[in-house]
């Protein structure tokens, strides 16, 4: 036995010593797997402290190991730690194996005698399988130093912005024809009660004139190849029908343009555009969109009163879609969130009773850019409402839609309440399940509007009606809620209601993930790599996510992960290089037979086959490390660095060394 | 207890990727959902890496079952390698049927890093099933090998 191994099992506090009995783990492997080449054997309270690691290095110096065995938490939190820990004391850190005895046993069992003996199995594993590890070098590849930000909303603005200020460039894809994405519809925002428009359009601004950004509105990424730092991002522009490098934006085409066209994206259906349009007067780039489904020249074959009246002549109605590529050496998405569509909870009435608006809806005719010009009116776009019916939680914290809490509809309902209020002096009554202000300066709003005399009311509301049952009632709507304040069921008439619909992922947020090979969760929201100390990674390197994208979140919050993802990039820029995983794939030539079966296993087209030696080869660039191909060859001729047969075998067998089948109790 | 009134304690081998089954255990502990604790996992860099020979090697070494899990159908981080981890899962089950070994022991799982508590909960559902089936008895030489029936496969 050449190897010399050190087994260190971890309590991690309670949370591993609390069901596995660790001081038992660690004695039974110095004992019983000593003819395994386990030299040293210990327990310890929290391994990955710097004592801990202390101990560790220790070992490997004082005791010449040539392996370590960790057995801890899961490798995807602590790998990396003691790795380096390894590397500190000279020892090559693939030499060190983390078993996790935590998430996969600890955490998930209750039976301590089981869990203890699961654990002695895990180690076992994990022993036998290091025997068969190599020292490997990380590969070291460049960083292209351009990003890609997909999203053009204020997370995405954000990021593209402290980017492109640090001298670096950044390609901006947007799917609609202007950034600015959900907060430019906004009209205020909340608590301190901010024109929207005004605090964001500078930075669109900012982002339509930096030199360092490369704007591609109206444009959508079609493919995403290669891996961090050296991406090639596939995008299709589609026809504008304009050419910008001629438009002037003076907005003539849209003044001359015949065809009314409801907007159903920027205004939310409350307002028209014509089929050539920019979605709102701020937009970035100002040039505007035909929209070819909508526009008379492409439905029946005449019209072109845009292209007659161009003083610039900038219309090109033979325009048609371009794909570009760009390489990239990160990519940030975010691509924001769509809003419930309360519609699906047909009992509010919304699509049915003219006066149920939604959030958009009601931002929209707040917005003094709006359809209305500012003035919240009803339906028909005259009568002010005297009062009015806010619905909290409309597709949020019910199981039946979705179980989590938007985070933001409490504070937009307030801020509704506090607008119809100062612009109507309506009676304003707020429909709560529970009020959430927990941020800066919310609770002090919600406080503020107590004493402004909105009524809240608390309680999910179970019906929004036009069906009168007292005289008071008719030609109103009629909100049926239990007051679980003074339990007993109300009926309050309003002439307005406004459902606070919940935000949720994007209708395609699978496709886009696919995409670019990151996960969704349950609920389809992007998953960070840890949801407290890494918010803005994904598990994919190379890809960072910013904004709604993860998770409802209000603008303070979206703005902040922007730029904590073109932080975590410049980090990466800097660099220069990276060191990615060296498990890869290699091909023993001399037992190669060409036959070409690996070939077309690979999805990367890694496998080349020389033609003049009958034998395939691996392109370690652009090899990434799946495995498939090991696992296909007939000859055995490929090895998997890092996931060997050996390994995988020999770690089987040090599972199975303990059987719990025939012993509950371990075997001594 | 003695030794006779102990109920039968399957021993599984699971095999997971890196990026979606395996986080899909992590996901499990950290949320501390309880499962059976009669499995034991490998990772993986993919399913796809999945030699035939691993589960064979398992089978042989005195594991009672054995379970493959990887990425749902086209969420794979490497494109498409869990389905070739699933064609090889229905060639095994066949393979295992002609050296008698009751399909049943063999269980494919598509789980994301998301799916926690599907992934305990067809651990316990996997480990009941085995329960059922009893101990893996390999036949003796010279012994006839009565093959089960082969069960429509519907993974």
């Amino acid at each position: 036995m050449s190897e010399r191994i050190g087994v260190y099992v971890c309590h991690c506090g309670t949370n591993i010593a609390g069901i596995v009995d660790v001081a038992d783990v660690s004695k039974w492997a110095g004992e019983k797997l000593a003819d395994k080449g386990v030299v040293i054997a210990r327990d310890y309270k929290f391994m990955c402290s710097s004592l801990g690691q202390e101990l560790i290095q220790k070992d490997i110096k004082e005791q010449k190991l040539t392996r370590v065995v960790v057995a801890a938490c899961s490798p995807h939190l602590h790998e990396k730690t003691f790795r380096n820990a390894c590397k500190g004391a000279g020892l090559n850190p693939y030499l060190c194996e983390l078993v996790s005895i935590r998430e996969q046993d600890s955490w998930v069992h209750t039976d301590k005698v089981a869990a203890t003996a699961k654990a002695k199995a895990i180690v076992s594993g994990g022993v036998a399988r290091v025997i068969h590890h190599e020292a490997l070098e990380p590969l070291r590849v460049p960083i292209h130093p351009d990003t890609l930000v997909v999203g053009g909303g204020i997370a995405g603005i954000q990021a593209a912005l402290e980017i492109a200020d640090a001298g670096f460039r950044v390609y901006l894809v947007e799917r609609e024809p202007s950034i600015g994405g959900h907060m430019a519809q906004f009209d205020k925002t909340f608590p301190t009660l901010d024109c929207s428009a005004c605090i964001l359009t500078p930075k669109m601004v900012d982002v339509g004139n930096h030199p360092n950004i490369t704007l591609l509105t109206w444009s959508e990424v079609q493919k995403v190849d290669g891996y961090v730092g050296n991406f090639a991002v596939t995008i299709k522009k589609k026809p504008r029908y304009i050419k910008t490098e001629d438009c002037t934006g003076c907005g003539i085409c849209w003044e001359k343009c015949p065809k009314k066209v409801i907007d159903n994206v920027f205004e939310a259906g409350m307002g028209n555009r014509k089929a050539v349009y920019v979605p709102f007067p701020q937009a970035v780039p100002k040039y505007p969109v035909i929209d070819d489904v909508n526009c008379t020249y492409y439905l029946k074959g005449t019209c072109k009163a845009c292209e007659k009246f161009c003083p610039t002549n900038a219309i090109d109605f033979n325009q048609k879609a371009e794909e570009i590529t760009v390489q990239v050496g990160n990519i940030i998405l975010a691509t924001g969130y769509d809003l419930f569509d309360a519609r699906r909870i047909p009992q509010y009435g919304y699509g049915k009773l003219a006066n149920v608006f939604t959030n958009l809806e009601f931002e929209r005719l707040c917005n003094a850019a709006g359809p209305t010009g500012g003035n919240i009116v009803l339906r028909d776009g005259k009568t002010a409402p005297k009062t009015v019916g806010i619905v909290h939680c409309v597709g949020s914290r019910d199981k039946n839609y979705n179980a989590y809490c938007s985070a933001i509809c409490c504070m937009q309902s307030l801020k509704f309440a506090h607008l119809v209020r100062e612009r109507t002096g309506a009676e304003v009554y707020n429909f709560y399940i529970d009020i959430r202000t927990p941020s800066k300066g919310y609770e002090e709003f919600y406080q503020r509007l107590l004493e402004e005399g909105t009524r809240f009311v608390r309680g999910k509301v179970a019906e929004v009606t036009s069906v009168a049952r007292i005289p008071e009632e008719e030609g109103k709507l009629i909100i049926q809620v239990e007051d679980t304040l003074i339990g007993k069921q109300r009926r309050i008439p309003v002439d307005m209601v406004v459902l606070s619909s919940g935000m949720q992922s994007r209708h395609d947020s699978k496709d886009v993930a696919k995409l670019f090979g990151i996960s969704c969760s349950a609920d389809n929201w992007f998953i960070e790599r840890h949801p407290k100390l890494d918010p803005v990674a994904t598990m994919t390197d190379g890809i960072y996510i910013a904004g709604c994208v993860q998770g409802p979140k209000d603008i303070p919050a979206s703005v902040v992960q922007g730029a904590a993802a073109a932080a975590r990039v410049l980090g990466k820029i800097q660099q220069k290089e990276i060191a990615l995983e060296p498990v890869r794939a290699t091909i023993n030539q001399d037992q190669c037979s060409g036959c070409r079966i690996c070939n077309n296993l690979c999805p990367f087209n890694a496998i080349l086959f020389h033609e003049d030696k009958m034998v395939s080869e691996v392109n370690p660039a652009l090899c990434q490390g799946c495995g498939t191909c090991v696992a296909g060859c007939p000859a055995g001729a490929i090895s998997g660095t890092g996931f060997s047969n050996e390994q995988i075998l020999s770690q089987i067998d040090g599972l199975l060394l303990l059987n719990i089948s025939h012993a509950a109790v371990p075997v001594e | 207890m003695t030794e006779e009134t102990k109920p039968f304690e399957p021993v599984i081998i699971g095999f997971t990727c890196n990026w979606c089954s395996y986080r899909a255990a992590d996901m499990a502990g950290t949320a501390r959902i309880k499962y059976a604790p009669n499995i034991r996992l490998i990772r993986l860099m993919c399913s796809g890496r999945l030699d035939p020979t691993f589960v064979f090697k398992a089978f042989a070494g005195g594991a009672d079952a054995v379970l493959i899990s990887g990425c749902h159908p086209g969420d794979c981080h490497y494109v498409e390698q869990n389905y070739k981890a699933m064609r090889r899962f229905h060639l095994l089950k066949r393979v295992l049927v002609q050296m008698g070994v009751e399909p049943g022991r063999l269980k494919l799982l598509w789980a994301s890093a998301a799916e926690g508590a599907i992934f305990a909960a067809e651990i316990n559902k996997f480990v009941e099933e085995v329960r059922a089936l009893g101990p893996l008895n390999w036949a003796q030489p010279g012994e006839q090998v009565s093959t089960p029936i082969m069960e429509e496969v519907t993974a």
